[in-house]
């Protein structure tokens, strides 16, 4: 058989998932959009954030919710050298684990050095820097960025 | 849901957030491959073409240039007519994200004749209630000017008069 002609198309699959979020995240999503973080206490005593609706070592149910602040410590960290489309930044940033003030289990969000990889280290302060317009999401929170940086 | 203790500042809030989006999407580039490249461009055409295995004899359409069973080419062309028996059927009738058909639609697969496979298209020009196992249908195609390689060159089956199927016929392929 002779060769074909290969045909090549864009192909797009888009699934627009929404979900109820339950109490827990519920109140950290509408904290967000007020411009503020909540967590909840464990069984424990330990404050967790994002709060959970069920204690990780009891699975006892959880009721607490608790305000803690917008900045906190970097406790891990790994570098994006090359955002991708659905990423929080377009330049070169951290993913990092950060320990925000008040809470006690490390929260999952992006840290903008200005694309500097130096400026990043585990144990730096960093602060929330909020977007402009919040809906009750995670990305209310634009990312985090070193303290004192504005 | 009411024995949450929320701080002070959450008690207040006019509407709180009870849910959010979380869009999933998929952004690739889809190479056809040589075989169905074949077939596509073939529907170009307005023709319809699968590829035998040489092992099992059985009819792949859409050809995708190996046999699932026997693990080798299917470099054998067969020129398929365009008339098949519907093995199995879906009436659509909720509404999704993307639809393009109006409701309620039948979704059916199709088994060509000479063909050991069935294919996935929309039947049309019968109440979908009347759409059955075993109806003979035939493919109505686009105008020769907006053919193209893409399955959308068929707009859809439509019965084509013919008495049902035997069971017998397609019974391999329910």
């Amino acid at each position: 058989m002779a060769e074909p002609e290969l045909l090549v198309a864009p192909n797009v699959i888009e699934y627009p998932f929404s979900r109820t979020t339950g109490p827990m995240i519920g109140a950290f999503m509408t904290a967000l959009r007020e411009g503020f973080i909540v967590g909840c206490t464990a069984a424990d005593g330990r404050v967790i954030v994002p709060p959970v609706e069920y204690d990780p070592d009891t699975a006892e149910a959880l009721t607490e919710v608790v305000e803690v602040g917008d900045a906190g410590v970097v406790a891990s960290w790994s570098w994006v050298r090359e955002p991708l489309d659905g990423h929080p930044l377009d330049r070169p940033f951290a993913f990092a684990l950060i320990t925000l003030d008040g809470a006690d289990v490390p929260m999952l969000h992006a840290v903008d050095t200005g694309g500097d990889v130096a400026a990043m280290a585990t144990g730096m302060r960093v602060r929330a820097r909020w977007a402009d317009e919040r809906e009750g999401s995670i990305l209310d929170i634009a990312c985090f960025e070193p303290e004192g940086a504005r | 849901m009411s024995d949450i203790v929320l701080p002070d500042r959450l008690r207040d809030v006019a509407e709180p957030v009870r849910r959010i989006r979380t869009p999933a999407r998929l952004d690739y580039v889809f190479m056809a491959g040589k075989a169905t490249s074949r077939f596509l461009n073939a529907v170009a055409e307005k023709r319809l073409v699968g590829q035998r295995c040489p092992v099992c004899r059985k009819v792949y359409v859409p050809p995708r240039g190996v046999c699932p069973t026997d693990g080798v080419p299917t470099e054998e062309e067969i020129e398929l007519p365009h008339v098949g028996t519907v093995t199995s059927f879906c009436v659509v009738n909720v509404q999704f994200y993307g639809q393009v058909m109006e409701l309620p639609y039948v979704s059916a697969l199709i088994l060509l004749d000479g063909t050991d496979i069935p294919l996935m298209h929309l039947i049309q020009e019968v109440p979908a209630d009347q759409v059955h196992m075993g109806m003979r249908v035939e493919a109505v195609w686009v105008p020769d000017e907006e053919l193209g390689p893409t399955l959308e060159s068929i707009k859809y089956f439509r019965p084509n008069g013919e008495p049902d199927a035997d069971y017998e016929t397609y019974k391999d392929n329910v």
